[in-house]
């Protein structure tokens, strides 16, 4: 479903060249969950940015679906994002003066769905995460796993075939960290290809195949034969 | 997206900053109130001059002495002191059948005074017909007896600040007042008429045109005004007057006669164009409301970086973005719009209030144009934040905190 071949990134600071990726290859399955690690600047952010189409490669080749994205015009790559693909932040990025069922309907909004559906789908999709009794708060008046779980209800809303968590528990309390995977996980066994990036090896034993970055490479890829 | 829904997102997002929406709607809201307030005021001031003009009378022609051309060229070595235009002449122009009434008149100034009281006045000699021509009414007595023009006589008839301030509640009919250094019987009291052009009829004193030109030692009238028979008669009467004085002028044209239409449409002119001017000024302050919004564009930019690169993740195209940030933009500047136009139409009446003469009326031009100005401004200058914003890197906006 995912494939990248001989993928470069390098960034120009000041007349400095970085590598951040250096000819990485990666094939990833329908359904799968992987866990990307490694130290600050081994590279997973740039990975997970250009999985994301947020950014793009200096070289390589990038499939999504059987399609070269590479190539594809700034229009058809956000609708890629807002259709094939679910966001997750470490830092939420909810918009602070949208309550909770907006938040979870901007990305329907921007597809221009009917408000009719947006509605059902956003109290469903409540529903599925607990928040029905939170849905009118803005979120400055919700906790910091309330607010994760509005942000994965908002990257799902779209029924994405990827989710790409940035640190999804960095900011959380462990109790509200675990709830937060549990959801996601629950995503996964609906067939939601899910790719996490962490720091925390606990977290990232939870995944069945696990990438390790350095420097700009895949240092180690190791699968486990199921969900502990 | 759908348009309800790029509406509904930009008015929240202004909602979301309300203080520095206020202050964004103020400036465009002031700049469209100086345009409308500034026409409305030129608008007022056009139709004044044009309804005084109407209330002389259509039919009015002005005579004046000495001969103004428009056309430059070296001044005569012969006849460059016009000829005086004489009583004689203003009765010579009663032979045109184009003409009604003729009204010679002499203007000057000198002290008015009444026992221990005096004030400077302006003194206007004319006859009978002065009455007729302005269209002016009496409060008390006669206005000037009708005489032989040439006869001087020793009445006058007062406007009536002159009598409030010189006598108060005494009578006046009847009193010795002195203008100069001579005597005039008080016979009549002008009614307060308001302005008209040039002169306060309130404040002239009226002398028959004989004791006025002996008052101030000169042979020669301000001006003749003729009224003509009708409308139609007018070019008529011009021709008539301008053949008459040249046959007793030693065949010069020496005289000057201007129309109450020419008049009129070169007052309306000169007063259109100076709206317009105020106007253009007043747009000024417009175009410096949109380098305002332009500014808070940018600064709005920066502030919701993280948004705009949320709202690409979500799956926002740069186009989307654009025109999310330039419809903000637009909201804003035709609220601001509207508002100035409610303000301005306010401070027009409260205008209207305190000067009851100035018919205050703004031009419909005035109201398109403000409109469209500020809306233009308002999405010209939000173009280059909003294409800022189109092209943020996601990435990179995303993961500054």
């Amino acid at each position: 479903m995912i494939r990248l071949q001989q993928v470069h990134r390098i960034f120009e600071v000041g007349d400095q060249k970085v590598h951040a990726l250096n000819d990485v290859s990666l094939d990833i399955k329908c359904s799968e969950y992987i866990a990307m690690m490694g130290p600050s600047g081994s590279g997973k952010s740039t990975l997970l940015n250009i999985l994301g189409l947020l950014d793009q490669p200096t070289s390589g080749e990038y499939i999504l679906d059987g399609q070269d994205v590479t190539a594809l015009s700034d229009q058809a790559q956000a609708e890629m994002r807002r259709d094939k693909i679910g966001f997750v932040f470490q830092f939420f990025h909810l918009v602070p003066r949208l309550s909770a069922t907006e938040n979870i309907a901007l990305p329907m909004v921007l597809a221009g769905v009917p408000v009719a559906e947006r509605k059902v789908r956003v109290s469903r999709i409540l529903d599925a995460v607990g928040l029905t009794d939170r849905a009118h708060h803005r979120p400055d008046q919700l906790s910091g796993g309330q607010r994760q779980r509005v942000a994965i209800a908002r990257a799902t809303v779209m029924e994405p075939a990827v989710i790409l968590a940035d640190e999804p528990t960095g900011n959380l309390d462990s109790a509200s960290g675990k709830d937060v995977l549990d959801i996601l996980e629950r995503l996964n066994d609906n067939d939601i290809t899910l790719i996490v990036v962490t720091h925390n090896l606990d977290i990232a034993k939870r995944a069945r195949r696990r990438l390790h970055m350095v420097d700009g490479r895949i240092d180690s890829d190791t699968t486990t034969g199921k969900r502990t | 997206m759908m348009a309800a829904d790029i509406l509904g997102f930009a008015l929240k997002s202004l909602r979301g900053y309300s203080l520095r929406t206020g202050l964004m709607l103020l400036a465009m809201a002031i700049g469209v109130a100086a345009v409308v307030v500034l026409t409305s005021l030129g608008e007022g001031a056009r139709r004044f001059v044009v309804a005084e003009f109407a209330s002389l009378g259509t039919h009015l022609l002005i005579v004046l002495p000495g001969r103004s051309e428009t056309t430059g060229g070296p001044p005569l070595l012969l006849g460059e002191t016009p000829r005086d235009l004489t009583i004689d002449d203003a009765m010579a122009l009663n032979r045109s059948r184009a003409v009604r009434r003729v009204a010679p008149i002499v203007v000057g100034s000198a002290a008015v005074s009444y026992r221990r009281r005096d004030r400077e006045s302006i003194i206007v000699g004319s006859t009978r017909e002065f009455l007729d021509v302005r269209h002016l009414t009496m409060a008390q007595g006669r206005f000037l007896p009708k005489i032989d023009p040439r006869r001087a006589s020793p009445v006058c008839v007062l406007g009536a600040k002159i009598r409030q301030e010189l006598f108060g509640a005494d009578k006046a009919l009847g009193e010795w007042v002195r203008l100069g250094d001579r005597r005039f019987r008080v016979i009549g009291v002008l009614a307060s008429e308001g302005r008209t052009i040039g002169i306060d009829v309130e404040e002239i004193v009226v002398v028959p045109v004989a004791s006025a030109l002996s008052l101030f030692d000169t042979a020669s009238l301000f001006r003749i005004l003729v009224e003509a028979r009708t409308r139609e008669a007018i070019p008529l009467a011009q021709k008539d007057i301008i053949d008459i004085v040249r046959s007793r002028h030693d065949g010069e044209d020496d005289i000057t006669v201007i129309t109450q239409d020419a008049l009129l449409s070169t007052f309306d002119n000169v007063l259109h164009a100076l709206t317009l001017t105020v106007a253009g000024i007043a747009a000024i302050s417009l175009a410096v409301a949109g380098i305002l919004i332009m500014n808070v564009m940018l600064v709005a930019v920066s502030q919701r970086t993280a948004e705009i690169g949320l709202l690409k993740a979500l799956g926002a195209s740069g186009r989307c973005i654009l025109i999310l940030f330039v419809t903000e933009a637009g909201a804003l500047s035709l609220i601001g719009a509207v508002l100035g136009l409610v303000i301005g139409r306010m401070g027009g009446w409260i205008i209207g209030r305190f000067y009851p003469a100035l018919p205050i009326g703004t031009p419909w031009w005035a109201i398109v144009g403000a409109l469209a100005v500020a809306l233009g401004t308002g999405l010209l200058f939000s173009m280059l934040p909003a294409r800022r914003a189109a092209r943020l890197d996601p990435a990179q906006a995303l993961s500054r905190r």
